[in-house]
């Protein structure tokens, strides 16, 4: 009897997940088929303005691709639609061939750093288990081995020394660690990244990006919205330029051209970013 | 005094006992509840809620009335609450929804418009007959006054229920308060979360109304949390130590109102309440003020030390007061103004990190090593034994080379 009552409360509390996880080993995106993410006719608008207005792309699984764009241009609002967290007015996505909901379990997101209010209640360890929330039965309290699993993510974003550390003590560049860690939890296919180089300093972003570059290692697909047009060029094999529409996509060395920044950017904006693109080469 | 043991010991009589004991639980049970209000930032929804619930519990009461019922039954008032102030809420949530007026403008309005329209209800109650022995007037700032043991058990139950929901769904509500966002990207439902959690403090609300009153309600949610949030890093923590406050809260309060006549029972508990607040925001290690006071003191006596003895070991003269009596009292300079031995050592010896992380920056990679330079951090902190070794062969190179 008891039993029964501890089954009918999982249920009762399984409601507020919209679709609860399903038992699917990550298998490396690799092995799956379908494009990891497409996403087709996306419009969505803040009130009457459109924030992205028909937007077709599709991310090549295996690699690591950049999402580009002046401020303002609909970046964030382009991941946001695509992960189902903010209402589309129109357009597909699918990732792995299937609908969001249905392949939630395989896509990791790690939102701007700003986005939370990190004097909240948590220790490191605590914000990284909550990657492993999902597919945790609901009355198993946090074992050894989510523990064990939580301070390997930590330790590969070099942040297993803070674990117990709380988390309103932490740096820019050490929340963005956690937050990847966390993301890392998840164990997914397709990660999506808002900004992960934002504000961070040199040995962060260093440590960042040879996470990233070995989950692409793995198989994996990593999407990042990034903004430091200098360094695309060494981190990213695929880019996308996007200013409320979709401008260009495609292999960064086929895309990232001055015809497509002066199109992306704008006149005067673009020069100045080519500029300094050309000053950074030379 | 001795009323107020006796009724801590509930040994004050039958009702006494039952409303002391019945706070507690409220306490209890609030405390945790309002974790996640006070978590999500959402005290002044909750605060719109109860008081919307005042027009519900008089309507109630007519109803049963004109129903041929005596009208004080606490299931039906509880209803009626519940009823009212799920409107209120829907309002609320409606307002700031599908107009361009903020949340807060809608909180405001709803309160005052439901519980305005709730003290209509209730002045018109007290002209009937059977209104005049009611006692309704007693939900707006609790009573303890003629509590029944059904009542009691009433709102155990309630608070036994509350609890286990907090407990299945403390992980959703954890991510949803932290980061909503990252949530509904694992799945969860927000909205409903939000929903969850308010109809926690709903219930809450509806069975602290007979002891606590509506009007004060809120504190109950908030102030626990509030307190607990002074002693802990951790969300589970928090609901623990929060309802351990609030239900010590309860139960001194409940106490101390039954021992003194014609005292208000919601606003004792509540300043009980205010009371471990209080010593929390002083005395909490680490958060409270006192703690952040001496943390800071200390931090400030370290940088003038430390300024005051590089000013030492490089022989220049130092006017700042409070620097002086730093080095006087850590016995670094005599009161005349002249460096003891032990003063000559630190000062060298300052001199010389400042040199050799000079060095350091120079020459490591590891930027965040080199980052931990900020004057104050010793050198032996942040590099080995080995590793200042070499930074002083180094060192010792240069000023060579020099000469």
């Amino acid at each position: 009897m008891i039993q029964a009552g501890v089954r009918a409360l999982r249920r009762g509390a399984g409601l507020l997940w919209l679709a609860r996880a399903r038992s699917q080993p990550s298998t490396g995106a690799g092995a799956l088929d379908a494009c990891p993410l497409a996403i087709s006719g996306l419009s969505v608008s803040y009130g009457e303005k459109p924030a992205i207005f028909s937007v077709d792309v599709e991310f090549p699984s295996g690699s690591l691709i950049a999402i580009v764009g002046p401020n303002g241009a609909g970046k964030s609002t382009l991941l946001k639609a695509a992960l189902g967290i903010i209402p589309k007015l129109s357009g597909r996505v699918e990732v792995f061939g299937k609908s969001i909901d249905d392949a939630r379990g395989n896509v990791a997101y790690v939102p701007q750093r700003a986005s939370v209010d990190w004097d909240f209640p948590a220790r490191v360890i605590d914000v990284v288990m909550m990657g492993l929330y999902r597919t945790m039965a609901l009355f198993a309290l946090f074992g050894s081995a989510e523990r064990q699993r939580a301070m390997a993510c930590l330790e590969r974003v070099g942040m297993a020394d803070f674990a117990d550390r709380q988390i309103g003590q932490l740096s820019g560049g050490q929340q963005q660690r956690v937050f990847l860690a966390r993301a890392l939890a998840q164990d997914a296919d397709l990660y999506l990244l808002d900004e992960p180089l934002a504000g961070v300093d040199a040995a962060t972003e260093r440590a960042i990006m040879d996470v990233l570059k070995g989950l692409r290692e793995e198989g994996r697909t990593v999407v990042c919205v990034h903004h430091d047009l200098a360094t695309v060029r060494d981190y990213f094999d695929q880019i996308v330029f996007v200013n409320v529409r979709k401008i260009a996509s495609g292999p960064v060395e086929d895309v990232f051209t001055d015809e497509n920044l002066q199109k992306t950017y704008g006149g005067r904006l673009a020069a100045t970013h080519i500029d300094k693109l050309r000053v950074a080469a030379e | 005094m001795s009323q107020f043991v006796e009724a801590l010991l509930l040994q004050s009589g039958y009702n006494a006992a039952l409303v002391t004991i019945g706070a507690a639980l409220l306490g209890l049970v609030a405390g945790g509840a309002g974790t996640f209000i006070f978590l999500r930032k959402r005290a002044l929804v909750s605060d719109a809620a109860a008081h919307a619930t005042l027009p519900g519990v008089c309507l109630a009461f007519m109803a049963m009335v004109a129903f041929g019922g005596d009208g004080r039954s606490l299931t039906g008032l509880i209803v009626g609450a519940t009823l009212s102030a799920g409107l209120g809420l829907y309002l609320v949530e409606w307002i700031a929804r599908s107009t361009r007026l903020p949340e807060d403008a809608a909180i405001g309005a709803v309160l005052s418009v439901f519980f305005g329209f709730g003290i209509v209800l209730l002045t018109f109650i007290q002209t009937m007959t059977a209104g005049r022995q009611a006692g309704l007037e007693g939900f707006l700032l609790g009573s303890t006054a003629g509590m029944l043991f059904g009542e009691a058990v009433t709102i155990a139950v309630a608070g036994c229920a509350a609890a286990l929901a907090l407990f299945v769904m403390i992980r959703p509500m954890t991510l949803v308060s932290f980061d909503p966002e990252f949530a509904a990207t694992t799945g969860i439902d927000v909205r409903l979360t939000d929903l969850a959690m308010m109809a926690l403090a709903l219930v809450v609300t509806v069975v602290g109304l007979k002891i606590v009153g509506l009007v004060l309600i809120v504190a109950l949610l908030i102030i626990p949390p509030a307190t607990a949030r002074f002693w802990t890093e951790r969300v589970d923590h928090l609901v623990l130590i929060a309802g351990a406050a609030g239900g010590c809260a309860g139960y001194v309060g409940a106490a101390l109102s039954a021992a003194i006549a014609q005292m208000p029972t919601g606003p004792i508990i509540v300043l009980t309440s205010f009371a471990l607040f209080a010593l929390s925001l002083l005395f909490a290690p680490s958060r409270g003020v006192a703690a952040s006071l001496y943390r800071h003191r200390s931090f400030e006596i370290r940088v003038h030390r430390r300024q005051g003895l590089l000013a030492m070991a490089r022989g220049e003269a130092i006017y700042d007061h409070f620097t002086l009596r730093v080095l006087r009292r850590a016995g670094l300079m005599r009161a005349d103004g002249v460096a003891t031995a032990k003063g000559l050592e630190a000062a060298d010896k300052a001199l010389r990190d400042e040199a050799r992380w000079e060095i350091a920056r120079q020459t490591h990679d590891e930027e965040a090593a080199v980052g931990r330079y900020d004057g104050l951090t010793p050198i032996e902190d942040v590099f080995t034994v080995d590793e200042i070794a070499m930074i002083d062969r180094r060192l010792r190179e240069r000023t060579g080379g020099a000469h």
